[in-house]
């Protein structure tokens, strides 16, 4: 009984591959989430089809993300990588279904203040003059620096926290940042 | 006595260690001189002056400048592992620090060595990082704000960052989210959840809710959650139980915020200034919880 449903998925897999399968997918593995960020914008500027994902358990060692990419791709996106000296640790196949990034937003209206929330970052803008008043949540030793060149720029002029931080909570405040400009842009 | 160990924002800040106080609106650390904004200098400063208010030293700090790459954080674990063996704290209190596995299962084996044990309370990275490592309950207290209390309640979750969309969304269920940490083992002996209402859970349940002074401002503030950290743990270590200090956290917090007038563009410095205020109304209107001595 037990080897008719192995059977059968194996030329399920073989003769139609499913949306979740990643066979074909690699992940680099990098020394911090500062490169990469930084490999993630080099990469998607040369058009590379990558995402950034949660590590598997295997590779996890603290405030990680690694890049998804198609392995076939491998030597080329090493080249490149190499080039700009953002080396990664490792490359690995993909065996199973990654962590996604949240991609949720949660928005809270306080009339001349509007905060956006992602993950665990807050970011409030004063709608009057564009200025970034607050910076809130988050744990990681980026938040208070980033909160410190942030506060107080306008929306225009703020740096990106892609650029300048190097953490989880970094980049989760840069997709705050990305949906309160679009807010207020709209 | 309470040590309290973090990052300052900036890479050039040396390892430093020593007793911190206010000077003015600064905090001092020997000869060094910090500015006072989110993270763990306001948990700082909160100490530094509640522990003035109740007439205690203020607290031992060892800070490290970091900016993100966790290098200051490293050289932090590394400092620590050295130098808590030979030290008799009675409460410490990890907070912004790169999350880091190795490191905290490093110092976890020293933590566990100390005797007599100290009350161990995180929040920040490092409460990112004990989760992460299977260890939660090794800690007496987590002070997580709602998200990160979703966090704590996905299994699967390594950092917020990972918390997926169906807990997420259950924000408005906080006793649910509470439970589901516990029962997969993720959270600390108590939990002091910050939020519109503040919660205090233990594995059997809700054990207090705050929501006097409801100011809807703080929640864009950064540095509030930082602040009811700095305070609870002063409680603390005064010798008041968890289940007395966290209330009395909470009140001070939410009364210092409501006498700051806060805007969502205040800063955190407003809230600080007006603790001493808020804590003595606290513990006069409840003298009993000064008193008290954990029973839990």
């Amino acid at each position: 009984m037990a080897l008719f449903p192995f059977w059968k998925g194996k030329q399920t897999r073989k003769e139609s591959p499913g949306p979740d399968n990643r066979v074909d997918r690699g992940i680099l593995v990098f020394e911090n989430t500062g490169e990469v960020i930084q490999a993630e914008t080099l990469l998607k500027k040369g058009g590379w089809e990558i995402r950034v994902m949660g590590p598997p358990p295997e590779v996890r060692q603290g405030c990680d993300l690694v890049i998804e990419f198609p392995l076939i791709e491998e030597l080329q996106i090493l080249r490149i990588l190499e080039a700009a000296k953002l080396p990664p640790l490792k490359t690995v196949p993909v065996t199973g279904p990654l962590l996604e990034p949240v991609n949720i937003f949660q928005v809270k209206d306080f009339g001349r203040y509007l905060m956006v929330r992602a993950a665990n970052m807050k970011l409030t803008v004063d709608r009057e003059n564009g200025t970034i008043v607050n910076v809130s949540g988050g744990g990681c030793p980026d938040v208070p620096y980033l909160a410190a060149s942030m506060v107080g720029q306008k929306l225009a002029d703020a740096p990106n926290p892609r650029d300048i931080g190097h953490t989880l909570c970094g980049y989760a405040l840069q997709l705050a940042f990305e949906e309160v400009k679009r807010l207020c842009s709209a | 006595m309470l040590c309290i160990m973090g990052t300052v924002p900036s890479d050039a800040f040396p390892l430093t260690e020593g007793t911190a106080v206010m000077d003015g609106e600064r905090l001092q650390i020997g000869s060094v001189t910090i500015d006072v904004n989110r993270g763990t200098p306001a948990l700082v400063a909160a100490a530094a002056v509640a522990a003035d208010t109740l007439g205690r030293p203020g607290p031992f700090v060892c800070l490290a400048g970091d900016t993100g790459t966790g290098k200051g954080s490293r050289r932090l674990y590394q400092h620590m592992t050295a130098a808590l063996p030979g030290n008799s704290f009675r409460t410490i209190v990890f907070h912004y620090l790169q999350p880091i596995v190795h490191w905290h299962n490093r110092l976890e084996g020293i933590l566990e060595a100390m005797s007599p044990r100290p009350t161990l309370i995180a929040d920040a990275g490092f409460m990112y990082v004990a989760k992460m490592s299977g260890r939660a309950s090794i800690f007496d207290l987590f002070t997580p704000d709602v998200g990160e209390l979703a966090f704590l309640a996905d299994e699967e979750a390594p950092h917020p960052f990972y918390t997926r969309g169906f807990i997420l969304h259950e924000e408005n269920r906080v006793p649910d989210l509470i439970a589901r940490a516990y029962r997969h083992g993720n959270a600390a002996r108590h939990l002091l959840v910050k939020g519109a209402r503040d919660y205090l859970a233990d594995e059997k349940g809700i054990l207090e809710t705050v929501d006097s002074h409801a100011e809807e401002a703080m929640e864009a503030m950064g540095g509030t959650g930082d602040t009811l950290t700095g305070l609870v743990s002063v409680l603390i270590d005064s010798g008041m139980s968890i289940r007395y200090a966290a209330p009395a956290a909470m009140r001070t917090n939410r009364l210092a915020g409501r006498l700051a007038r806060p805007t969502p563009a205040t800063q955190i410095g407003e809230l600080i200034r007006h603790i001493p205020q808020a804590l003595r109304h606290v513990l006069e209107a409840s003298p009993e919880n000064h008193r008290a001595k954990d029973t839990a």
